[in-house]
């Protein structure tokens, strides 16, 4: 029997604003997937201490303060170092289309930006997680 | 066509229904003299000032900044230039947090969603030929609000500006942190005894300051019901009140201070029932629950936002339309100031063509519309006198439930105003995808292949430049007067009972960094976490 998908809703760097976070954590719930959300201002290392941890298919980062291009990067990097090469990354929030490019070569799978629909990103996870598993 | 009439529903942005059509028999529990008055005669509801926008126009006032302190001290002059008759600060996520730009948590946010203000350094350069007594300043600050206010304190001081001629406010409110914005540094009971010491001081030292900005601007980003921005504000004021009251303060000595702050979202009418029905609401708090004499106490003066979260990022252009028409919802509420978003808001900070043309939007609706030459052009509609009536009720409804849970602070313990946010929030999510609501562009009338607008980079130098000067700030200042001021401090912060504001002001004038009186304050206070709902 397939198990159910499991999500870290994470929010790297000092941004607050988690209505986004939260909003897509619950959608997540309702399609039955199972959440794990970090809470707020998490760094890098610990985002990637509790992808290991919780064993996750899917990080979904959501940041809204401009910082992305600096803590994506790095948690991406992160969890190369610990083997987590086949756990899904996505991110959510203020995101310019200027650096998607950049985010995708660092090995972020999509980047979802204002206006992005619950279902399309829950659709989106249901497609494409564990392939490389 | 009837078909479809049956089928749609007809609901406000927040939900809320709405009939076809409004009568006097809408508004039968309904009088002039009781529910409305002339503007300037209570319960306000008209407006707190007879004439209105006749006599004065609302203050422009565009929240900006980014970068270090000369990048945002370029666009204030850029923007008193072009007519704005304001200021309003915006700092970078490391100020708000109460962390200096060397901090590791501050790596990648340095000048990135606002300005960076490390020291009294920077203030003096964010002020640099800008006379204080002549404008008025807001500052977005709320858990270090007292050392941000410090600050500008002291930059009065030293431009040889008496503090008795300062205006402006700072947010200084903490509970919507708590509730919506999460911007939070210590737990709820000690910063409520630093907001009740602004207060106090304010009194004293710095009478035509707002000590705080109590706002639900934030409380609706979050996903708050207009109802819920209304009634959640409304009771974190009664909060404030019953705190400063229970310090010993006398309610006529701050409360004409207190000032208010909400989102102008895109449902025209229910906007202006809810700026009218605060006034009233406030105007029956402050003389029925607190029996305040001085009149002021009563008047709730409020600034506006348009709402930041109604933007889209897709067809931008798209956003101007909106902000005008939510622009024109505080106007024709009787907003005392108003901050018109850029149309790139939902993509980066402004760049300056965008923050030009939003404050273009307001003097258009200032000098254009018409709309300022009477007083509450929209007062005895049938309609929006039903709504305001209907805002009122709800709000009552909300302050028992919170009298009840032993007020705000007590409520927020127990997640009650982040849990009715979220659901909220869920709700329009929901209500969007479904299609029961249009967005224009997002979820229909959509274009493929929209062509990227410019958007405002902010390069990495700032950071580098920000950590420079604040390097060699630590080298060249008294390092001793600066450990002696700090110290001073922690000891008055674990005593309880004593003002803080004079021992953060002297840790200021040493230039001690916002990190490291915050350092000071988490040592004694410790640190608030969320608790999970």
């Amino acid at each position: 029997m397939e198990t159910r998908i499991r999500v870290l809703v994470a929010k790297p760097g000092l941004d607050g604003h988690d209505r986004g976070a939260k909003v897509i954590a619950r959608a997540f719930r309702d399609a039955g997937f199972e959440v794990i959300y970090t809470g707020l201002r998490q760094t890098p290392e610990q985002v990637v201490n509790a992808a290991l941890q919780e064993d996750v298919d899917v990080v979904g980062l959501s940041v809204l303060s401009g910082a992305h291009m600096t803590l994506c990067p790095r948690i991406m990097e992160l969890m190369k170092k610990e083997g987590l090469n086949d756990v899904m990354v996505l991110i959510g929030g203020i995101i310019p289309d200027q650096d998607i490019a950049r985010l995708k070569e660092q090995g972020i799978s999509e980047i979802f930006q204002p206006g992005a629909s619950t279902e399309d990103i829950v659709t989106y996870v249901r497609q494409n997680v564990r392939k490389n598993k | 066509m009837a078909k479809d009439v049956k089928e749609r529903s007809f609901t406000t942005v927040s939900g809320l229904p709405i009939e076809r059509l409004y009568t006097p028999e809408s508004i039968t529990d309904f009088g002039y003299e009781h529910d409305l008055a002339d503007p300037g005669q209570p319960p306000y509801t008209r407006g707190i000032y007879p004439t209105m926008y006749r006599s004065r126009l609302w203050t422009m006032r565009q929240f900006s900044g980014f970068g270090t302190a000369k990048d945002t001290n370029e666009r204030f002059h850029y923007l008193l230039k072009h007519g704005q008759t304001g200021l309003s600060v915006a700092f970078h996520l490391p100020t708000l947090m109460g962390l200096d730009s060397d901090d590791p948590m501050s790596e990648g946010e340095v000048g990135k969603c606002g300005v960076a203000i490390d020291s009294l350094a920077d203030m003096e350069t964010l002020f640099k030929g800008i006379p204080l007594d002549k404008i008025s300043t807001s500052m977005t600050t709320n858990a270090p609000a007292t050392m941000i206010w410090s600050m500008y304190l002291v930059v009065a001081e030293k431009q040889g500006v008496t503090w008795d001629k300062l205006r402006g406010t700072i947010q200084n409110d903490i509970l919507k942190e708590y509730i919506a914005q999460k911007t939070y540094i210590f737990p709820p009971r000690p910063s409520m005894k630093l907001i009740v010491d602004t207060f106090e001081f304010g009194t004293k030292h710095v009478p035509q300051w707002n000590t705080i900005s109590i706002s639900g601007y934030h409380i609706r980003e979050a996903g708050s019901t207009a109802l819920q921005e209304l009634a959640f504000t409304l009771y974190d004021g009664i909060e404030y009140v019953e705190w400063a009251l229970r310090a010993g303060l006398d309610i006529d000595d701050f409360a004409p201070r207190l000032s208010f702050f909400f989102n102008a979202h895109n449902d025209l009418f229910e906007e202006v029932a809810k700026y009218r029905a605060a006034r009233k609401i406030w105007y029956k708090v402050m003389t029925e629950r607190f029996k305040c004499k001085n009149p002021k106490s009563a008047i709730l003066r409020f600034h506006t936002q348009t709402a930041g979260c109604s933007l889209t990022a897709q067809q931008p252009y798209n956003n101007i339309v909106r902000v005008a028409i939510q622009g024109l919802a505080a106007v024709l509420g009787g907003t005392q100031s108003l901050h018109t978003n850029s149309l790139d808001e939902t993509l980066a900070l402004p760049t300056e063509q965008a923050a030009r043309i939003a404050l273009r939007t307001q003097q258009i609706l200032a000098h254009e519309s018409g709309v300022t030459n009477t007083v509450d052009p929209l007062g005895g509609s049938y309609f929006v006198e039903r709504l305001t009536l209907d805002m009122e009720k709800g709000c009552w409804e909300y302050f028992d439930r919170l009298d009840a849970m032993g007020g705000m602070v007590a409520a927020i313990e127990k997640s009650f105003p982040q849990r009715e946010i979220q659901d909220a929030s869920y709700e329009y999510q929901k209500a969007i995808e479904r299609k029961e609501k249009v967005i224009v562009g997002v979820n229909d009338f959509v274009m493929e292949d929209e062509p990227p607008i410019d958007i405002l980079l902010i390069d990495e130098s700032v950071t580098e430049r920000q950590l420079s000067s604040l390097n060699q700030l630590r080298q060249t200042r008294d390092n001793g007067r600066v450990r002696e001021c700090r110290e001073t401090l922690r000891k008055a912060a674990a005593k309880g009972d004593v003002n803080l504001m004079p021992a953060i002001l002297d840790c200021v004038r040493a230039y001690a960094t916002l990190g490291e009186m915050c350092d000071d304050l988490r040592s004694v206070f410790g640190t608030y976490e969320e608790p999970a709902f």
